[in-house]
């Protein structure tokens, strides 16, 4: 991975003396040869997070703040200028619950997907160094849950425990924890094997030290890309559970629910496609997100691997 | 035994573990169930003696085990038990066996699902094909970067684009029914069975491109070509007989994510399909259809995944011609 510091030379450390790249450096070198599908997705990413940091300086009303008129369209087709993207079916403004929403979906999605990364992470680690009945049970377990699609495993654990965002969040990240479980172990595996591993361990490391600081470094690059994808998986998980109205639950503002309410007069579509915008819109929202990440991902995955389609 | 046989048996033994622990977890939901379901299911109003014996309906005087062999019998049997929605009045059961909600839905559903595989499997197969040949062509890279997108956008967006674009020309409401022609019922499908065919044909064709790509680079396709083999000869006598299992992982793989993605789309579009039912059962909490409904999911889902597998080990050339 890192060509510099692989073996020791006595004209390597004359050479001790050049400036090294501060983090930053480095990464505007990369972005700048970056393809425009990667900045494209960057600046979407950038701006989203913006939106969710300061949505309460940035939304014109509160998140469930009720107007007297409802169902106004949007302002430039006939509606009340003071509500640009018009307001929904009790009158909150729909401008205002889209900022809010992506504070409130995106947060949730996050949070999820560190979760995930928490269990499954940790688990598929234990288990590649551990190698014994540990981890042919952690394994054949998860061959298990992912053999039952997470979308219909997590409707069927819902309908137990109910929809509230905590157990909407630890279900999610539960489920997903098996697909990182099982790249933590695989990618894990191999650097396992390496002999300053089996060095530490010699030295008398702990399980800790050897996962944090021996392990953990050499696999960064295939968990940072899996994050982003992850995360493009569980947001996209949550918002279709809160679109089939078993996610995050009113008056909390969300992308999900929001489409929801907006598909009240989709059947009149075919006469004024203007009504289908209050559910186009969050929709719009949760697939610009995700198109951005997964090209962001995609340039990642392409620079660290060093992998160039040749032909 | 020949080495094939022994492969796809192991396999299949397998595939039954693996639904026996299934089952075991969708059965074990019922027992999470807080202690007082029973008047939440019955209603404020319920008399003891009502719930009392709805709890030995369910079976909860038994042990788990028991009450699991006798679930899988009843499953095997075709019965499935009986809905919780309709009991909340205690003096009428007015609930319904789950059978008799699932049957006609199931096969809507899997109405719905047949038609978009027939539209996606070829379109895509087609698609993945001639990109891998042309690859790196402009003809690539378009349907590249339009499968890419549309592979990230999520299934009720396309929905309601799609909606936006065509609303005048097809019905945005598929209120099919039991007794209606075939070629009516087509014709209310046409916009969720188009949605799912753009899901799965952007996953299936990127799949297909990259296992025959795969399959290209190999030394014994450059071999045959170098000897000077016709170039449709090289595909069809040498690439094909080891393109069979990609491919076939890649149909039953993209079934298997129909198997998920019918549930939203059939939400949006209001089609009376099993995944809506699962979703308002587990709307309403009604547990016996929640189930009912997963263990379909599921197996399906394991089923396919086998099929796929087995596939894969009965064309592979290098079990059918053991050295």
């Amino acid at each position: 991975m890192s060509d510099q510091e692989s073996a020791y030379s006595a004209a390597g450390e004359v050479a001790q003396k050049r400036v090294r790249r501060s983090a930053f450096e480095r990464a505007w070198i990369a972005l700048k040869k970056a393809p425009f599908s990667a900045w494209f997705g960057l600046i979407v990413i950038i701006c989203y997070a913006i939106v969710a940091i300061f949505a309460p300086l940035l939304s014109p009303y509160g998140e469930a703040q009720v107007f007297a008129k409802a169902d106004a369209p949007w302002a430039m087709f006939g509606g009340l200028p003071e509500h640009v993207f018009g307001t929904d079916q009790i009158g909150r403004d729909i401008l205002s619950r889209l900022i809010y929403g992506a504070r409130n979906t995106i947060g949730i999605a996050i949070l999820t997907t560190l979760l995930s990364f928490a269990i499954g992470g940790s688990l598929g680690l234990v288990a590649a160094i551990n190698r014994s009945w540990l981890d042919q049970l952690l394994s054949r377990a998860v061959d298990v849950l992912m053999s039952i699609p997470s979308l219909i495993f997590a409707l069927m654990l819902l309908s137990i425990f109910g929809s509230s965002i905590s157990s909407l969040i630890i279900i999610i990240a539960v489920l997903d924890s098996t697909r990182v479980f099982r790249l933590t172990r695989s990618v894990a595996a191999n650097v396992v094997v390496m002999d300053y591993v089996e060095a530490a361990r010699l030295r008398g490391e702990g399980l800790g030290w050897v996962m944090r600081r021996e392990i953990l470094p050499n696999i960064m690059p295939p968990l940072v890309a899996e994050f982003g994808l992850r995360f493009s998986f569980v947001f996209l998980t949550i918002a279709s559970l809160s679109f089939l109205g078993l996610g995050i639950q009113p008056p909390t503002a969300d992308w999900g629910s929001m489409v929801r309410d907006g598909s009240r007069f989709i059947q009149f579509v075919a006469y004024d496609w203007t009504l289908a915008l209050p559910s186009l819109l969050p929709a719009g929202a949760v697939a610009l997100l995700t198109v951005a990440v997964n090209f962001m991902v995609d340039w990642f995955l392409h620079m660290t691997s060093g992998l160039r389609d040749e032909h | 035994m020949h080495p094939v046989l022994t492969t796809v048996l192991q396999r299949l033994g397998l595939g039954f573990i693996t639904l026996f622990f299934v089952s075991i977890i969708i059965f074990s939901s019922i027992a999470l169930l807080p202690g007082d379901f029973g008047e939440q299911v019955l209603g404020q109003t319920a008399l003891p003696e009502t719930v009392e014996a709805f709890r030995r309906e369910l079976g909860l005087d038994k042990p788990a085990w028991v009450r699991y062999f006798e679930w899988v019998a009843g499953v095997l049997q075709g019965d499935l038990g009986t809905s919780f929605s309709g009991r909340a009045d205690s003096n009428s059961d007015r609930s319904r066996a789950v059978v008799e909600l699932i049957g006609p839905r199931l096969w809507n559903t899997l109405f719905l699902a047949s038609v978009t595989a027939l539209i996606a499997v070829p379109l895509s197969l087609f698609l993945g094909v001639t990109a891998a040949l042309k690859r790196n062509s402009f003809y690539d890279r378009s349907v590249n970067a339009v499968t890419l997108t549309t592979i990230s956008f999520p299934e009720f967006f396309l929905a309601y684009g799609l909606i936006v674009l065509l609303a005048g020309t097809f019905p945005t409401l598929s209120n099919v029914t039991a007794d209606m022609p075939l070629g009516e019922r087509l014709y209310k499908i046409a916009l969720p069975a188009l949605t799912m065919t753009l899901v799965i044909v952007a996953h299936m064709m990127r799949m297909t491109r990259a296992a025959i790509i795969n399959l290209l680079a190999s030394p014994y396709i450059e071999m045959a070509q170098l000897k000077g083999v016709s170039r449709s000869r090289v595909i069809l006598k040498h690439a094909l007989p080891n393109a069979w299992a990609p491919i076939a992982t890649v149909i039953a793989f993209n079934l298997a994510y129909l198997v998920v993605g019918v549930v939203v789309v059939e939400v949006v579009f209001v089609y009376p399909g099993i995944g809506q039912l699962m979703v308002d059962s587990v709307s309403s909490r009604d547990i016996p259809v929640a189930q009912a409904c997963a263990l379909i999911f599921a197996a399906t889902y394991i089923l396919l995944n086998l099929i796929a597998d087995i596939i894969g080990i009965v064309t592979n050339p290098r079990l059918l011609h053991p050295r």
